[in-house]
């Protein structure tokens, strides 16, 4: 009987037609395909749909409530003519590329050093990954203390007796945007360091030998073997640092307020400013699509790599 | 069965009444300072003898941090019993959507048409003719508090006006006082409100704020207010600037810094201190060019809700709110004048005098920027005002040039 049922099912798929299509679209795989419908509809409804809403809307006059009225590119150019909204866009730039290389080099430095089979380890690992467990909220509070140029770190080394010590990078408009990619640092290396030890735990101990047999120093094994290997965990650690950066709001709110002035503002802060606070959520909303945007340019050639169709030699 | 009727009828109005009184109303706001903590206690205490019960919803942070959290409650369908807002254009969307409870009839049956001054008070709190909110005091933010003592203590006369306060600059900077103590953000935003209606004059202010007429913008007049915005910016120190307002007004009872621009709820800090008008410190309103204040300040608004207790609730705490005694007791706390003109303010301290004098006079009263910007332009004018105080060089073309294109297009 479930032969012959097979056999019958299997001589409609072969077949040709709206049958067919009906058969492949529903009745084929048919638990699993029940079994994923939750995830699906929360996809198409919950991100797809809040999307588009939020990609409809940014091309309309809304204030504090939605409104219907179309105004074409209106709040996209308003939003490019502005310069918070172009300061904010250099500072995540310039937060996201030097934020991304450091934690990536130190994590991967971090892992090799962890993975030389030293003693107290997983002492080393939790203290690592203990500021992962802070939130960004407490990070920047306690930051801000440490760089406040009255009460933290410089008026300490001053005290001392080195009076010409000068750290006031919280003051300082240049300088303001590094203080926070060292509380980033602080925050999210020991995070890295773990996903790129685990990565380095899975490559074979077969690989070692054979490197060892050939007489490879242990640096190159590591440049060369062993970090090619690891393309995936590497992928998957740079994607949750990218994310990670691209919503950076938090830590800007508790460390400096986006100032002083302008200077660190970021654009997940001008979208809260403009929407909540300025009651404009057609600008707020065309400056998320904007940040939408940049997330798929960094995550499209990414998927193109990764998904491409694999070739059977 | 008659028994029984009774019995019900009994029942049900003791329940009724009941419900009509321990009413538990929560009530939000941002009042979170000493002097205002104060002041608001006031209002919990005059709520409380009708009865009921004020259940305190302070929200730490500036306005900017409790305006999206209120708003949102309210659009999120979760409304508290009462609430803060400033008067002015901040709540019209929520007023236009129908989620405020009308307080029209009250306000009639109470005269507040009659006795509430000036007129534009009641005015921002309706809307097509109907009243959606309380004023509870008038703010004005132009304002320059000056420490007596660290004028004195160096030999030097207390000025009289703000050119004179701008030249003692280098001289406190000798004697080792902070000549302006600032706080970051909103304040340094404000700053230039006060300064355009000071050194700019009336016509200026209007002309900008209430006509958002670009050529008043490009003028001469207004350079000069940007110049004298710009002085102020080279005359300070970034590594001195505070945190929060309160803090600046610490300086200034301190006497580590000699004067600072800020709102009247400044005194309430002065208050909590211990601090005497026209002793330890002084207050040039208008700064002490153009006796001016803008009438802004703070507003109760009551969103819609399902409980008619509750609304009824609402309508006791909005009588309460404007009872005469209440003023008196609430405005003496916060620094602030009473939105009724029938109470008496002889208890009131010399800064407060002169206030009120100065509200007598129809030509001393101003609009605030809240009232005739709208939320959007405001944020961006913050945006503008912030980055040149902060940026030493950033010219006073750019300023004016961004200045004028925002105005260009205020709605």
């Amino acid at each position: 009987m479930a032969d012959l049922s097979h056999s019958r099912s299997a001589a409609i798929a072969a077949g040709s037609g709206p049958r067919r299509l009906f058969h492949n679209l529903f009745v084929r795989n048919f638990s699993a395909k029940l079994a994923a419908t939750p995830m699906i509809m929360t996809v198409l409804i919950v991100f797809v749909g809040c999307t588009a809403w939020t990609i409809f809307y940014s091309f309309t006059n809304s204030r504090s409530l939605p409104s219907g009225e179309l105004v074409g590119f209106d709040q996209y150019t308003r939003l490019f003519s502005n310069r918070r909204w172009n300061a904010s866009v250099i500072n995540i730039m310039t937060y996201g590329v030097t934020s991304l290389c450091f934690t990536m080099v130190v994590g991967f430095l971090l892992a090799v050093f962890m993975d030389q089979k030293i003693r107290f380890e997983s002492a080393f690992r939790t203290i690592f990954l203990y500021p992962f467990a802070l939130s960004f909220i407490v990070t920047g509070l306690v930051w801000q203390w440490i760089m406040n140029p009255a009460f933290g770190l410089q008026e300490t080394v001053q005290n001392w007796g080195f009076t010409s010590f000068t750290f006031d990078w919280l003051k300082n408009r240049n300088m303001v945007i590094y203080a926070l990619v060292i509380a980033g640092l602080w925050q999210g290396t020991g995070f890295v360091m773990v996903l790129l030890l685990a990565g380095l735990r899975g490559i074979d101990e077969e690989i070692w030998k054979a490197a060892r047999v050939d007489g490879i120093s242990t640096w190159r094994t590591y440049l060369f073997i062993v970090l090619p290997m690891m393309r995936g965990v590497i992928v998957t650690t740079l994607v949750i640092v990218g994310s990670g950066i691209v919503r950076l709001y938090d830590l800007v709110v508790a460390m400096t307020q986006g100032g002083p002035g302008i200077s660190s503002e970021v654009p997940a802060k001008y979208v809260y400013n403009y929407m909540f606070g300025a009651g404009n959520l057609g600008q707020g909303l065309a400056a998320s699509s904007v940040m939408l945007l940049t997330v798929f340019i960094i995550l499209i050639p990414w998927m193109l790599i990764e998904f491409r169709p694999k070739h059977h030699s | 069965m008659k028994k029984f009727t009774v019995a019900a009828a009994m029942a049900a109005a003791l329940m009724c009444g009941t419900s009509a009184f321990a009413t538990d109303l929560e009530v939000t706001h941002w009042w979170t300072s000493g002097g205002e903590a104060a002041a608001v206690a006031e209002f919990a205490k005059a709520f409380d003898a009708t009865g009921n019960h004020w259940v305190d919803g302070a929200i730490a942070g500036s306005s900017d941090v409790a305006r999206p959290l209120i708003i949102s409650r309210i659009l999120g369908g979760n409304p508290m019993g009462a609430t803060q807002l400033n008067t002015g254009r901040d709540a019209e969307d929520l007023i236009k959507a129908g989620l405020m409870t009308d307080l029209t009839d009250l306000a009639k049956s109470e005269g507040w048409y009659d006795v509430i001054r000036p007129k534009k008070l009641l005015e921002s709190c309706e809307f097509e003719g109907k009243l959606y909110c309380v004023p509870v005091n008038i703010h004005s933010w132009q304002w320059l508090w000056l420490s007596r003592p660290a004028f004195e203590d160096n030999g030097m006369e207390v000025p009289t006006d703000w050119n004179q306060y701008v030249a003692d600059f280098p001289k406190l900077r000798e004697a080792g006082v902070i000549p302006f103590s600032l706080a970051q953000g909103w304040p340094t935003n404000g700053i230039f409100g006060v300064l355009l209606a000071g050194v700019g004059g009336t016509d200026l202010f209007l002309a900008v704020n209430r006509d958002k007429d670009v050529s008043a913008v490009e003028g001469p007049d207004f350079r000069k207010v940007a110049q004298a915005y710009a002085d102020l910016r080279d005359a300070v120190d970034v590594n001195e600037t505070v945190g929060q307002w309160n803090e600046a007004t610490a300086q200034l009872i301190n006497n580590t810094a000699a004067g600072n621009i800020m709102g009247d709820w400044a005194q309430g800090e002065f208050a909590v201190a211990g601090k005497v008008a026209g002793k330890d410190y002084d207050c040039l309103p208008g700064l002490g060019l153009n006796a001016v204040l803008d009438t802004g300040g703070d507003a109760f608004y009551f969103p819609k809700n399902d409980d008619p207790a509750i609304t009824e609730a609402q309508l006791v705490l909005a009588k309460t709110m404007l009872s005469p005694e209440t003023q008196v007791a609430f405005n003496l706390k916060k620094g602030s004048l009473p939105v009724r003109g029938d109470v008496d303010m002889s208890a009131a301290n010399a800064c407060m005098q002169k206030g009120l004098k100065i509200l007598e006079d129809p030509n001393g009263v101003l609009p605030s920027g809240e009232q005739l910007l709208s939320s959007d332009t405001q944020q961006q004018l913050q945006d503008l005002e912030i980055e040149f105080f902060s940026d030493k060089s950033m010219s006073i073309d750019d300023f004016v040039g961004q200045f004028a294109d925002i105005m260009g297009s205020a709605d």
